[in-house]
């Protein structure tokens, strides 16, 4: 699903390059934690696959391409394929739950008749029934985080890319979200999740990833947060 | 593509930025009606020099008595000088397309019938009038050949272009026509320049929809077409705020205060204003289009 071959991401005036000569691979319907200090290149990381950046070097194959070689235009296509949730929610403000999930595919020129079909269904799997006429100001911190996520996963993405997403939220409420990707993860979505958070981490036990300096300096498959002693 | 996302969108954000959805109507009807009033009085121009051109004749005055031109040194104009010079004249042909001799007796009548009601008409006896041959030029700017031709032999006093003195008013004109277009065109920079500046804050006061749009995998056209529907919109109503001064222009001023009152001429018709009308239109909203582009291209990148 995900591929790193010897990536090198160097930021213009910069000493330090945010990833240096990572190789990973990643593969399809794994559940991925990304783990490692702040400036440890755990965004840029995320930014690669989403192609928001290019590889200084190396490449970043997702999905079977590789993205230095997908042509501009082709990168709202290739984003499709991905959902994407990040710890700030970045909701409409102004639109209901269901207007918020159903923009999300407004914009890719969707029937409205899908439209109307599917954003239901998304809002029953996230468990948010009976709220699609609220406003985010309405909504707890975890209810606008299912929101957000009932967005990234209403295109039914192959991959779910998860920026620090229970970074705002309190720990009772993060374990129902933690639980909701991991239902996703279950239904065959590869999910990669950057965290601080321990406690969830080791819980869950799947695979850690640790960054720190720009080096993969751990890779377990069912890690926890901290070293094993 | 849906079109009623699209034009959802279009009304929000003309709705929410309203002031400078009229601030770039309002500069573009301005800059386009001082386009199309250029445009217009280009046309008058050619309107009437097609009108003038037509009837205005080049001169050729012969020598009289009292005539003090070198070329006159030998008194009054001979038979054999007068014939020379209309058989000189005919070999100029087709350029010179018509001869018409006046003598002295028709000089005088034709001037007594001009000024028939002034006290000049009875001062002016028939021999201080010159003979002269009209000639009509079938490319009247061609005057030159004939000037070259004809003026300083002798027994030719001067050669007169009426076109020149009707050129001087046509400069004016000219003149006036090269001040509304730099006005105008000063005013579409400042358009442009507004246009640049509406959109940046427009695709500021959308950049959570943008940024979720990107993120959602929204195509860049889909992401640019409000705001470029947006711009071509106001651009739209101002020309079309232009088209009607211009149409104002022609009924009112034109037709109905300025012509009455010079009836010897012919003005502008309406073909002209149905002519600049799409020119104003389609300029509008094509440099709209293009200074949103551009200015969005910056500002929403993939």
């Amino acid at each position: 699903m995900i591929l790193f071959d010897h990536v090198t991401k160097l930021y213009p005036n910069q000493e330090h390059a945010a990833l240096d000569e990572v190789s990973l691979e990643i593969e399809k319907g794994e559940f991925v934690f990304l783990v490692g200090p702040s400036g440890s290149g755990k965004s840029t990381f995320l930014r690669l696959i989403l192609r928001e950046e290019r590889p200084t070097k190396g490449s970043v194959w997702v999905a079977g391409k590789e993205l230095g070689t997908l042509s501009n235009w082709k990168i709202p296509y290739f984003r499709r394929q991905i959902g994407t949730v990040f710890q700030d929610f970045r909701l409409l403000p102004n639109k209901t739950v269901a207007e918020n999930v159903a923009f999300a595919l407004e914009v890719i020129g969707k029937p409205k008749a899908h439209i109307n079909k599917v954003v239901p269904e998304v809002l029953e799997v996230v468990g948010l029934e009976g709220k699609e006429n609220r406003r985010p100001d309405e909504l707890s911190g975890g209810e606008q985080q299912r929101v957000a996520i009932a967005r990234a996963f209403v295109n039914r993405p192959m991959l779910l890319i998860a920026d620090e997403p229970t970074g705002n939220l309190d720990p009772g409420t993060s374990v129902g979200i933690m639980q909701l990707l991991d239902r996703l993860n279950r239904l065959g979505t590869t999910v990669v999740m950057s965290t601080h958070d321990s406690n969830i981490v080791d819980q869950m036990r799947r695979r850690v990833i640790e960054l720190d300096g720009g080096h993969v300096v751990r890779d377990q498959s069912r890690g926890v947060y901290g070293y094993a002693q | 593509m849906r079109a009623q996302f699209v034009a959802r969108e279009v009304s929000h954000g003309l709705r929410r930025n309203l002031t400078m959805t009229l601030a770039v109507m309002i500069t573009v009807a301005v800059s386009l009606g001082l386009f199309g009033g250029a445009l217009l009085l280009r046309a008058q121009v050619s309107t009437m020099k097609d009108f003038w051109y037509d009837k205005v004749e080049v001169s050729l005055f012969l020598c009289g008595n009292g005539s003090e031109a070198a070329s006159c040194a030998g008194g009054a104009v001979t038979k054999a000088q007068r014939d020379q010079i209309q058989a000189d004249l005919e070999k100029l042909k087709p350029l010179v397309q018509d001869i018409y001799y006046e003598s002295q007796a028709e000089a005088y009548q034709h001037f007594q019938e001009q000024f028939k009601n002034s006290p000049i008409a009875a001062n002016v006896r028939e021999s201080a009038l010159p003979e002269s041959f009209r000639i009509k030029l079938s490319d009247p700017t061609k005057y030159e050949v004939v000037a070259s031709a004809f003026a300083g032999r002798p027994g030719v006093e001067q050669v007169n272009d009426q076109r020149q003195i009707l050129d001087k008013f046509f400069k004016l004109l000219g003149g006036l026509q090269a001040i509304a277009l730099a006005i105008a065109l000063t005013m579409l920079v400042v358009t442009v320049l507004l246009i640049v500046n509406t959109m940046r804050v427009a695709a500021f006061s959308r950049r959570r929809e943008t940024s979720i749009m990107r993120l959602v995998g929204a195509s860049n056209f889909y992401i640019q077409l409000p705001f470029l529907l947006e711009a071509a919109f106001a651009a739209g109503i101002g020309a079309i705020l232009a088209i009607g001064a211009l149409v104002l222009t022609k009924a009112v001023l034109v037709d109905a205060i300025v012509a009455p009152s010079f009836a010897f001429t012919s003005f502008v018709g309406w073909d002209a204003v149905f002519v600049i009308a799409p020119v104003l239109l389609l300029t509008g909203i094509v440099l709209a289009g293009l200074a949103a582009f551009f200015t969005l291209r910056k500002y929403l990148r993939v």
